[in-house]
């Protein structure tokens, strides 16, 4: 499923500009995601990708430009109205609670209350239980759900923060390099989550340095230099040679 | 949707962590019936008596317990959030020397209204500093350490100045019985009391939002905020309980004594440190139960009332409760080697 010119876009960049102090971490930056498609984002150390995911996920704010959610403008919305309109985002430490189990987890924030005696009760069998469909649907299976996550491999953490995205119905998903502290298994394991992930019709945006991990898995690539775009190219249509290109300046679109 | 991968990935938690999991949460049991049973079997062999089958020994046992626990329950929100406060000890004396001095002023009242009155003013003016700790902390970033050793300071120069320096005795009644009195004869009624207070603060840690929501603020700040937890309100709210539980201490001590102290509560402060520690918590944040703080004020409390009962000089019980929580944090410690070492995790 690869985006079709046709398809109106589900996110939408457009003009941003962003600049801290100094720096000009984004400048006059347009684009656009379509449904189900994985879009990666490239560009040197600084290159400002993070910077940009982050003013997605309303953790930053654009100084101009607007960002656009099924039509509607988000550049003001808060991080967690952005999260519930369905944008999720995994940053590159994950931010789970390391000595929480699975299940709180993955309801961290909007949690499951019971009543017992008339007093509000959390539901722990209940998330527990959503916890294992969630990461069954993933497919993978933990033999302990009560262990707190940080005696689970990196890969298996990686897996909880995409479950939550999933279990929450997310229709972005974005990920700030998902694969940078993993091992090669484990690395084979997040990217075939993400294309399960885009099966199901999730968008997905995915920040990475590891050319041979975009190739694999995107769909469309889009470059940054110094806060600029470099290039925009279907998988298809380009190779690393030229993607290099355009992360180091040499090739410039606009 | 088709969900399942047929070649779903099982992963195996290896059984030593398993086990050692289950170790940090048993050993302080183990070493509670441990040092329960060495007492008893002490008793028998010097003396041909019970130990723990007089009512009397458990039932002082059970009140230097409650001491301990009282300034120890909300000690236990902060452990597990990763802070400290060093406050309690003065809020404790604090709490103690106002409600002698509000009973001493109105001998013309009722005994129960005046003592009604002074718990009233004790636990109000206890607050006042939990508030100043909670918007130091909370609101100005002070680091908690810091922001309640200054108000260690603050606290304790305000309780001698409302104590005039000395014990304010008082004469009352209802708070002698409230103090020394025994339901049925049998149950201590501060231990009564602090039983109920002790429910109510598992009922909180363990199962409600505010709870949960400590033990996410003291594992990882960062992602306790992206999930939407408001951790401002949270630690507001636990130096609050903290402030409450320690003038609740005070409390019990001018009921039990006929007496408020400025310093009431200071040699209490480093055992309820010490219970919560031995009782699970971690020294980084993150976990500890209400149920093992129980433990550890028990432990301590048995080792404190023990050492005195089998004629050792009580100098021991600093060596003994010094050395415990030793074992304590070693335990802790090699939880979270052992988990680095197996799954490359901390
Ligand atoms: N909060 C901030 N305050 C000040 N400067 C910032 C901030 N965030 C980012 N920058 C700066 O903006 C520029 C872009 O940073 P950004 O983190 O977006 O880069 P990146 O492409 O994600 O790099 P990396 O690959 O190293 O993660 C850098 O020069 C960075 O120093
Ligand atoms: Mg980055």
């Amino acid at each position: 499923m690869s985006s079709g010119e046709a398809a109106t876009p589900l996110l939408s960049v457009k003009n941003v500009c962003k600049r801290f102090g100094g720096t000009q971490a984004s400048r006059d930056l347009s684009l656009d995601l379509y449904p189900g498609e994985v879009l990666a984002l490239a560009g040197d150390n600084g290159a400002g990708k993070s910077t940009l995911i982050k003013m997605i996920s309303g953790v930053h704010q654009p100084d101009s430009g607007e960002i656009l959610y099924k039509g509607e403008t988000i550049s003001r919305r808060t991080p967690h109205e952005v999260r519930d309109l369905g944008i999720e985002t995994i940053y590159q430490d994950l931010a789970l609670a390391d000595n929480l189990d699975v299940g709180i987890n993955i309801f961290l924030g909007r949690e499951r209350m019971k009543r017992v005696l008339g007093l509000p009760v959390l539901d722990r069998k209940f998330m527990r239980t959503e916890a294992i469909g969630a990461l069954k649907h993933l497919g993978i299976e933990l033999d302990d759900l009560s262990m707190p996550v940080r005696y689970l491999s990196g890969g298996q953490r990686q897996a909880i923060a995409i479950s939550r995205a999933v279990y929450w119905k997310a229709k972005v998903l974005i990920m700030d390099e998902p694969t940078a502290a993993l091992g090669v298994p484990e690395q084979r394991e997040v990217k075939d989550l993400i294309k399960r992930m885009q099966q199901e019709g999730v968008a997905i945006i995915f920040i990475s340095h590891n050319l041979n991990d975009i190739f694999e898995v995107s769909d469309r690539i889009f470059v940054l230099e110094r806060g600029r775009k470099a290039g925009e190219r279907l998988i298809e249509n380009t190779n690393e040679d030229e993607v290099v290109a355009m992360m180091m300046g040499r090739i410039l679109d606009d | 949707m088709n969900s399942n991968r047929e070649h779903a990935v099982k992963s195996e938690i290896p059984l030593t962590l398993k086990l050692l999991k289950l170790l940090t949460a048993a050993w302080s049991w183990l070493f509670l019936l441990f040092i329960i049973a060495f007492f008893e079997a002490w008793s028998w062999k010097v003396y041909g008596r019970t130990f723990f089958g007089n009512l009397y020994n458990v039932q002082s046992v059970l009140l230097t317990a409650t001491q301990i626990l009282m300034m120890a329950l909300g000690l236990t929100f902060i452990i597990i959030s990763a802070g400290i406060d060093l406050s309690i000890g003065f809020i404790a004396g604090l709490a103690a020397v106002t409600m002698a001095v509000v009973i001493r002023a109105l001998p013309e009242l009722h005994p129960a209204l005046s003592f009604t009155l002074g718990i009233t003013a004790g636990i109000g003016i206890a607050l006042i500093p939990g508030i100043i700790n909670g918007w130091l902390i909370s609101r100005m970033k002070v680091p908690s350490f810091i922001g309640t050793l200054g108000m260690f300071g603050v606290t304790r120069g305000v309780a001698f100045l409302i104590a005039g320096g000395a014990t304010v005795s008082i004469r009352n009644s209802v708070a002698r019985d409230f103090g020394n009195g025994k339901v049925f004869d049998v149950i201590p009624i501060p231990v009564l009391v602090a039983i109920v207070i002790t429910l109510i603060f598992h009922y909180i840690l363990a199962h409600t939002r505010f709870g949960l929501y400590t033990y996410a603020m003291g594992g990882n700040i960062q992602s306790a905020i992206r999930a939407g937890v408001n951790t401002t309100r949270i630690t507001f709210g636990i130096f609050m309980l903290s402030a409450f539980t320690a003038g609740m201490a005070g409390i019990f001590y001018t009921a039990r004594f006929s007496a408020g102290a400025a310093d009431a509560g200071e040699p209490i402060l480093l055992n309820a440190v010490a219970a919560v520690f031995i009782g699970g918590a971690s020294l980084t944040g993150g976990s500890g139960t209400i149920a093992g703080t129980v433990i550890g004020a028990l432990i301590i409390a048995i080792i404190q009332f023990g050492l005195v009962f089998i004629g050792m000089p009580p100098f021991w019980q600093f060596i003994t409760v010094g050395l415990v929580i030793i074992i304590a944090v070693l335990i802790d410690q090699s939880r979270a080697n052992l988990a680095r070492a197996t799954m490359g995790a901390s």
